[in-house]
């Protein structure tokens, strides 16, 4: 009994995010005309692919005690990257995705490398790094454009029955267990990919649990004989993993790789305020990329329900397009602030200093 | 001599030495290619002279934040939203106004910095998305129509003794930042909650205010930069703080003061916004496209933290 | 005994000095396997300093250490671990934010394909708590929710995880609540049938009466004898940890014809769980001193004082004025001018990286600025005093106070607070890790501040100087003032009598439950 509710109130933040989330995708889907349609949800899932798959990218330098400021940079140019490799017949294709996710993960390495060996903060190390990426990006793209494989765009941003049709799997016949999920949006199945074969088995190893380790305490690690090095060099790795991905799909999902340097930072800033509102501590020590997900989701959710305001309601004024950066912005100042709550428990005032 | 240099940071030392590489640097490129040595005239000095000002004003603000081991994302749309409201409000009011903005808004900042405990980083970065939010919904998404009032444009353009105003508000306003580090308690203190917070406090140092007071500044710095640009180009546009926070970092950075705080001298952060104003200008004339900037930017602040002891303190 | 094999680890000369501190001098030391060996000493007698060499925390200045006979040397706590060599540290070990087995298991996890084997994970952290007796601990908790007692079972559990030979236990019982004191001595004969090499460091005799089967007495850095338990009685190891000789010569201390006046009041201070109930007063020019064992309220008290707890009941009075101190700006303030030399000079009392001017300055520069500005000559005449008066060994006022020694580090933190003339000195352990003959300076400095009128108020380890310079002591047990001694009654014998709250006819009290 005791141990479940200490896993509850572990789970705390994560589950009043789930509960936000019903709450604001309840809201929009009833307000919506085709709410609850399988168009409606394909649509809003692509939507938030990008975005998840970014604040993964966050949540591992986070766990650490960091912070990671070029993963919307690096998103942009793996993006950009992407533009130019995601063209020709299926092995190039492979060979193009797999080209870009090892950028990622390079990039990723390197900033491990200058904070572990270089013994730069990650914030400053992350500002610079994010620097040349976007400069990386502008030099692949100096202007909106590429293209990317149709076939495999159309296939990555709708169901599971599109990727059967526009492939001819089985010739047409779908077997009867592939009817059964074949209106799953790819890109939920693609995200649970993702955190079955990359996060979840990370999380599980030595080198995964060494980063909870380091943000819980990374003096007690270091007695422990925790392998701190690794550990971080391992993080930001993952971190450039996950935003190559975040790319890819973005270039799939737009068609071309756009060097949109404001946009780089609108994807960090709320890759920051999902990891918070997902429950994981900017302190480092807990919480996880499930919960900046779920993060992701209810920042989504959100800004769907602006859409889906009835102009003459009280809260019409909300669906004026012009207030929406605002009020994203006010969200986002909350979302971190929540975060940040400890001051007000804290005993003895030495123990608010760094 | 021997002590004179040696009482001069290191940093400080290379970033001048930086400086005369990037001078030589662009010297040899238009020598060879136009035969000429526009580098070195004195128009061209002063012009760049100029443009540093705005920059410069904008990192002797972010110099005090990070003095303290904070940083202030927030400078960006503090420079724009300062010089909207200042350009809407128009006569007298118009550099009060705007000097306002930007002092509420560092109050703002201090005050989740200093009371609330949030990371620096974070809460400024949230600012800064307000503030544009702010700006988006007050002007509709356009820049405004207004346009800058005289004084605004006689501080920014007006020259005296062949130079420009501008400069003259900078140098001024670097006697009062240095006049604050060195001759007086707040700017003791500044340091010394780089150094160690939990020190300061313990000697009895209101740790609160400094904080507040030290984003008020870097808010009003922000504004003062928002206002000349406004007056320069005789009006506000969109976005017109961005291209101003990476390089004021980096000038401070460069400058010698450490990105953790504590130390860090103010001859430093002028030095390194006038590296940066010429690596700017050489690259533009050298026709590099954005692209190689961004890389370029990136990889000096790198190469300068590497250089300078890698970012962390000294050991004790 | 079997006398030709040999002992587990043996130490031989083996020095370590710190500056000009000399934490162990020239000891030779042995413990066997199959034995529970005691550590006893003071603070400050050196036991800290001997484990972490063993473990491998720290390398000796000179020396030598053997492991069952053959030469070893322990560059890491990993190396000493891969040796069999495992120690129980007093500043736990444990990530909070992890569970009880991740905890247990941290370096060297069950992997089941390369991954984390969390269920034979949590079955080895429950095997380990059952050898302890702590079954009831579930291993999936995180470490946080649990108190600190329990705590302390996983970090022993997490100990043995490592299989250890020689198992080292650093004050380990210190935050343990009876019933696990019991679980925890249980396990320690049980290991000792196993053939285990114990070592446990305690100045708690009536553990080591309890648990130990051979006591070693360090004093000031030195072994002063080994010898079965039991053999010697409890006021001959008394002296033997206390010394004949005080070494250091105090200033005499002034006769009081009546109670000077009281400066500063409390009356039932209360915070959290470490303060019950404190009452006290000290007097104009009057230097009381808290003793007591580690941990038992004295640190929380003073930082009560200073306005640097949040949640503090009670009231505190100066003048006969309550006040509310609610951070140390306002504890320094005119009204109060109270001030405290804290704890750790490094990382609380001095900014290193700056001059010893700029930190001599520092809490005094309000006082020395007109219309904000700082008055330069006021401001270095203020600091070539203040280096004169206390004789604080310097090149120039410009050298960064990174770069002293320990003993002047203090003096330059003890020189800030002078500078503001404060009324009310509160200090935190002052001496520690100081050379003589600063303390001695120290000492003649706290005399003459109170001969001038102002009230001290000192927590030390060292139970030599709350002989030497305090008119009164308070021993401190559990948040509580348990004894007050004044005049003629301060004597060694009272002093660790009543911190370790033995009656006076040597029966112990009950542990206070954490």
């Amino acid at each position: 009994m005791i141990p479940l509710f200490h896993r509850a109130s572990r789970q705390g933040g994560l589950l009043i995010a789930l509960a936000l989330f019903v709450l604001f995708y309840g809201l929009y889907t009833f307000e919506h005309p085709r709410g609850g349609s399988a168009d409606l949800i394909v649509q809003n899932a692509n939507e938030t692919f990008t975005l998840a798959l970014v604040a993964m990218a966050q949540t591992v330098p986070v766990l650490l005690g960091g912070l990671d400021l070029s993963v919307g940079p690096l998103m942009t140019m793996v993006n950009c990257l992407a533009s130019h490799l995601l063209v020709g017949d299926g092995w190039d294709l492979a060979f193009g995705i797999v080209l870009c996710l090892c950028a990622g993960l390079l990039a990723g390495f390197v900033n491990g490398a200058l904070v572990v060996y270089g013994r730069i903060q990650p914030i400053i190390a992350t500002l610079a790094t994010g620097a040349v990426l976007i400069g990386i990006a502008l030099f692949l793209r100096p202007t909106p454009g590429g293209a990317v494989d149709s076939d495999l765009s159309w296939a990555a941003t709708n169901t599971l029955f599109d990727v059967a049709d526009t492939y001819g799997w089985w010739g047409g016949d779908l077997p009867g267990w592939f009817r059964a999920i074949q209106s799953i949006p790819v890109p939920v199945i693609l995200i649970v990919l993702v955190v079955l074969l990359v996060w979840l088995p990370f999380k599980n190893s030595v080198t995964g649990r060494g980063c909870y380790a380091i943000g819980s305490s990374e003096q007690a690690a270091f007695m422990s004989g925790v392998a701190i090095d690794r550990s971080k060099l391992a993080a930001f790795t993952l971190a450039g993993f996950f935003a190559a991905v975040a790319g890819v799909y973005l270039a799939l999902q737009t068609g071309s790789g756009n060097a949109d340097t404001p946009m780089a930072g609108a994807y960090t800033l709320n890759s920051i305020a999902a990891v918070v509102i997902g429950g994981t501590s900017l302190f480092g020590g807990s919480g996880g990329a499930v919960a900046s997900i779920v993060g992701v989701m209810v920042l989504r959710a959100i800004s769907f329900c602006f859409r889906v305001v009835p102009e003459d309601s009280p809260l019409g004024f909300l669906a004026n397009p012009l207030l929406q950066p605002l009020f994203e912005g006010v969200i986002l100042l909350g979302a971190v602030s929540l975060g940040a709550a400890r001051v007000f428990t804290v005993k003895n005032r030495l123990q608010l200093f760094g | 001599m021997q002590d004179f240099i040696r009482s001069i940071d290191r940093p400080i030392l290379v970033a001048c030495g930086f400086v005369v590489l990037i001078l030589a640097a662009g010297t040899a490129y238009t020598a060879i290619t136009q035969g000429t040595a526009t580098f070195l005239s004195p128009v061209y000095l002063l012009q760049q002279l100029k443009v540093a000002a705005f920059l410069g004003v904008a990192a002797a603000g972010m110099m005090l934040v990070i003095l303290m081991g904070h940083i202030d994302l927030s400078v960006p749309w503090t420079i724009a939203a300062s010089a909207m409201l200042a350009t809407a409000a128009g006569g007298p009011e118009a550099i009060p106004v705007g000097l306002a903005v930007g002092a509420l808004v560092g109050l703002v900042n201090g005050l989740g910095v200093a009371v609330l405990r949030i990371p620096s980083m974070i809460f400024t970065l949230g600012v800064n998305t307000v503030l544009r939010g702010l700006m988006v919904m007050l002007t509709g998404g356009f820049s405004p129509t207004t346009m800058a009032t005289p004084p605004m444009q006689f501080l920014a353009k007006t020259e005296l003794l062949g130079i420009p105003m501008a400069v003259f508000v900078w140098a001024l306003l670097s006697l009062g930042i240095v006049f604050l580090l060195t001759r007086t308690p707040m700017g003791r203190y500044i340091y010394a909650i780089g150094n160690r917070e939990a020190a300061a406090y313990l000697s009895g140092v209101n740790t609160r205010l400094v904080i507040l007071g030290a984003f008020t500044l870097c808010g009003l710095c922000s504004a003062l930069a928002g206002i000349l640009l406004a007056g320069y180009s005789s009006k506000a546009y969109q976005a017109m703080g961005d291209p101003y926070l990476l390089p004021a970092i980096a000038a401070v950075v460069i400058g010698g003061t450490n990105i953790l705080g504590g130390q860090g001298r103010y001859a430093g952060t002028v030095v390194g916004t006038i590296l940066i104003v010429l690596l700017q200008s050489v690259l533009s004339v050298m026709q590099m496209p954005e692209a190689g900037r961004q890389i370029i930017y990136g990889l000096v602040i790198i190469l300068m933290l590497v250089l300078y002891g890698r970012g962390g303190r000294p050991a004790a | 005994m079997i006398a030709d094999t040999p002992p587990l680890v043996r130490l031989t000369g083996v020095s370590k000095h710190y500056g000009g501190v000399h934490a162990l001098r020239e000891v030779d030391f042995s413990a066997r396997a199959g034995s529970i060996h005691g550590v006893l000493g003071e603070n400050g007698a050196g036991k800290s300093t001997l484990i972490k060499i063993i473990a491998g925390v720290v390398q000796p200045s000179a020396g030598e250490l053997a492991i069952d006979g053959r030469p070893a040397s322990f560059a890491s706590p990993q190396a000493a671990n891969a040796a069999g060599v495992v120690c129980v540290f007093q500043e736990l070990s444990l990530l909070p934010d992890l569970s009880v087995a991740d905890n247990i298991c941290i370096t060297r996890p069950p992997r089941r394909l390369g991954l984390i084997d969390r269920r034979a994970q949590r079955r080895r952290a429950e095997e380990l708590l059952a050898r302890i007796g702590c079954a009831d601990i579930d291993p999936r908790l995180p470490v946080k929710a649990l108190p600190l007692s329990r705590r302390q079972m996983v970090e022993i559990a997490k100990a043995l995880g490592r299989n250890p030979r020689l198992l080292i236990l650093d004050e380990a019982t210190s935050a343990l609540t009876a019933a696990d004191v019991e679980k925890v001595y249980a396990l320690l004969h049980q290991l000792r049938r196993e053939g285990l090499g114990i070592l446990y460091i305690s100045h708690r005799m009536p553990e080591i009466k309890a648990l130990c089967d051979t006591c070693s007495v360090f004093r000031n850095g030195r072994h002063i004898d080994t010898f079965p338990a039991g053999e010697r009685a409890d006021d001959e190891v008394v002296r033997m940890l206390i010394g004949r000789e005080i070494h250091s010569a105090y200033p005499p201390k002034p006769v009081r014809t009546e109670a000077p006046a009281p400066v500063l009041e409390t009356r039932g201070l209360r915070w959290g769980q470490r303060l019950a109930d404190i009452s006290l007063t000290v007097g104009r020019g009057e230097i009381v001193g808290l003793g007591g064992l580690d941990g038992q309220g004295q640190r929380e008290l003073l930082l009560a004082l200073f306005g640097v707890l949040r949640g503090v009941e009670g009231s505190v009075l100066v003048d006969g004025r309550p006040v509310r101190i609610g951070s140390p700006s306002r504890a320094k303030s005119a009204g109060i001018r109270m001030a405290l030399i804290p704890e750790d000079r490094k990382t609380e009392g001095l900014l290193l990286p700056m001059s010893v001017g700029e930190n001599i300055t520092l809490a005094a520069l309000g006082g020395m600025a007109k219309a904000g500005v700082i008055d330069r000559k006021r401001e270095s005449d203020s600091i070539a005093r203040m280096v004169e008066a206390l004789r604080i060994k310097i090149g120039s006022a410009d050298a960064a106070v990174g770069t002293l020694s320990g003993g002047n580090q203090q003096k330059v933190a003890i020189a800030k607070w002078l500078l503001t003339d404060a009324r009310i000195v509160l200090l935190n352990d002052p001496t520690r890790g100081i050379d003589v003959g600063t303390k001695q300076e120290i000492y003649q400095l706290l005399h003459d501040l109170a001969a001038a009128g102002t009230s001290i108020l000192f927590y030390s380890t060292d139970y030599d100087e709350l002989i030497g310079c305090c008119d009164r002591v308070l021993i401190l047990y559990g948040g509580r003032v348990i004894r007050t001694l004044e005049g003629e009654a301060i004597t060694e014998t009272n002093i660790v009598a009543s911190a370790l709250n033995l009656e006076t006819n040597g029966q112990a009290a009950e542990a206070v439950p954490a």
